[in-house]
């Protein structure tokens, strides 16, 4: 079976270590925070300019000067501290952010991510996904393996244009946990019922199998 | 005003000078620490060909989603403009041009332009449609474009409270492009919630110092929620 989104967020979550500081995309990677480990602290980065972002606001606490970079209501956690967006992304770009948790339309074997524009859709621009991907050393990339039409979205080279080039070495699929190493996939653990096989199908890049290959636990 | 004195009592004051085919930057983050009333004062007064910095472009119907119902706005350099239809209208039509920015180059622009710096260089952005026709350079075997840095004939900033002296404080995530945009406008412009006696504010604790400030004007805020997220008590 093909991961569920939470399962996708529970095995993310696996990769936290106690200090850490994170950021987390919009979408699934916000799932992170519902499972961070008993008794491990990390602190959620937001990069409109929060370091210690909480939970959702209670109708009482709701305030309209505290967002996430999601544009929601949230609240902050003791220990937070506010600040501009240039102090944001100098934590962000200056590579002081120890895990950077977002989605992707397309990785390829070079450790290229394209995550913001299909040519002859909409633009809307790229957020702050462009300086999460160069500043971040330590970067998880959640997303689907394949496309509804069964189009692998983990190719030799992306497709649509990039966001950064040559950043990233893990992904996180709905079928596998991938790392990328020296021009390919080596694939590391596969989705709980899912054989080496699909996940061979399913990725059009160059793929390394090692011989033993993991079934992910739940 | 005499002296230090920046306080001004109407909106028609604290945008005097403003014309056509300026350069405006404004603070703000999505709907959050905009300043609502300066951009309803621009579109009142209805100059046009106007190029805007700002993260967003706001929603249809406010902020500075307003500024398009007149087709004030020619040219935008912003993050992330997905919250509005008729930006979307204008930008198919060729009506409206935008210059799509990564949101910490476009933090670092605003800063960098208070600054006096004309350019700096940046990992962001290289080997995607960003890098396109700009300066690459290697430093410690690393690749990193020019971006160049911005200021504003204006600067339209959104504080919490201020001294008559213009120094500023922000209020939680209302801060974020506030700052630097204050330091980056040739006449900035800040509009606060509540105007104190200098001496009120705690000098260590003011965000952006009166310095880079002409005009302080008090308004009052609708500060509407973009996306109104709760949990159970």
């Amino acid at each position: 079976m093909a991961l569920s989104r939470e399962q996708i967020a529970m095995r993310v979550a696996r990769e936290l270590q106690d200090g850490f500081y994170v950021n987390l995309g919009i979408g699934i990677p916000t799932l992170v925070a519902n499972y961070v480990p008993e008794g491990m602290e990390v602190m959620l980065q937001s990069e409109n300019g929060l370091l210690g972002m909480g939970a959702f606001p209670t109708e009482a606490e709701l305030d309209a000067d505290m967002i996430n970079a999601g544009k929601q209501t949230v609240t902050a956690i003791p220990g937070a501290s506010i600040f501009s967006s240039a102090e944001s992304f100098a934590m962000i770009r200056g590579g002081h952010v120890d895990l950077t948790v977002l989605g992707a339309f397309e990785v390829d074997v070079q450790g290229n991510i394209a995550s913001w524009m299909i040519p002859g859709k909409l633009i809307k621009g790229m957020g702050g996904a462009m300086d999460l991907v160069a500043g971040a050393d330590n970067i998880i990339v959640t997303m689907t393996h394949a496309s509804k039409h069964g189009e692998s979205k983990l190719l030799d080279s992306c497709t649509l244009p990039l966001t950064g080039a040559g950043c990233i070495k893990k992904v996180l699929t709905d079928l596998a946990w991938l790392e990328i190493e020296d021009g390919a996939f080596i694939l590391r653990e596969r989705a709980p019922g899912v054989s080496v096989e699909e996940i061979v199908a399913k990725t059009a890049g160059k793929l390394i199998v090692p011989d033993h290959v993991p079934e992910m636990t739940f | 005003m005499a002296g230090f004195d920046k306080v001004v009592n109407t909106y028609e004051e604290a945008l005097a000078g403003l014309e056509s085919g300026m350069t405006v930057i404004a603070g703000g983050f999505g709907l959050c620490g905009i300043p609502e009333n300066l951009i309803a004062r621009i579109k009142q007064m209805g100059v046009k060909d106007l190029t805007i910095v700002s993260n967003n472009c706001g929603v249809d119907g406010f902020g500075l989603g307003v500024l398009l119902e007149d087709r004030q706005i020619r040219k935008m350099i912003s993050s992330y403009v997905g919250e509005n239809a008729l930006f979307e209208k204008q930008l198919l039509a060729g009506e409206l041009e935008v210059e799509l920015t990564p949101q910490g180059t476009l933090a670092e622009k605003m800063r960098a332009g208070g600054a006096g710096i004309p350019a700096f260089f940046t990992a962001t952005g290289f080997g995607t449609p960003v890098a396109e026709g700009k300066e690459v350079r290697e430093f410690n075997g690393r690749s990193y474009i020019m971006e160049e840095s911005v200021t504003g004939d204006f600067a339209i900033v959104k504080g919490w409270k201020a001294d008559r002296y213009g120094n500023v404080m922000y209020r939680h995530t209302a801060q974020n492009f506030n700052p630097m945009a204050a330091t980056a406008g040739k006449i900035t412009v800040v509009e606060v919630e509540e105007i104190v006696e200098p001496g009120e504010l705690e000098p260590s604790q003011i965000h952006t110092p009166g310095i880079y400030v002409q005009r302080v004007i008090k308004g009052t805020f609708e500060k509407r929620i973009e996306q109104r997220t709760l949990r159970q008590a």
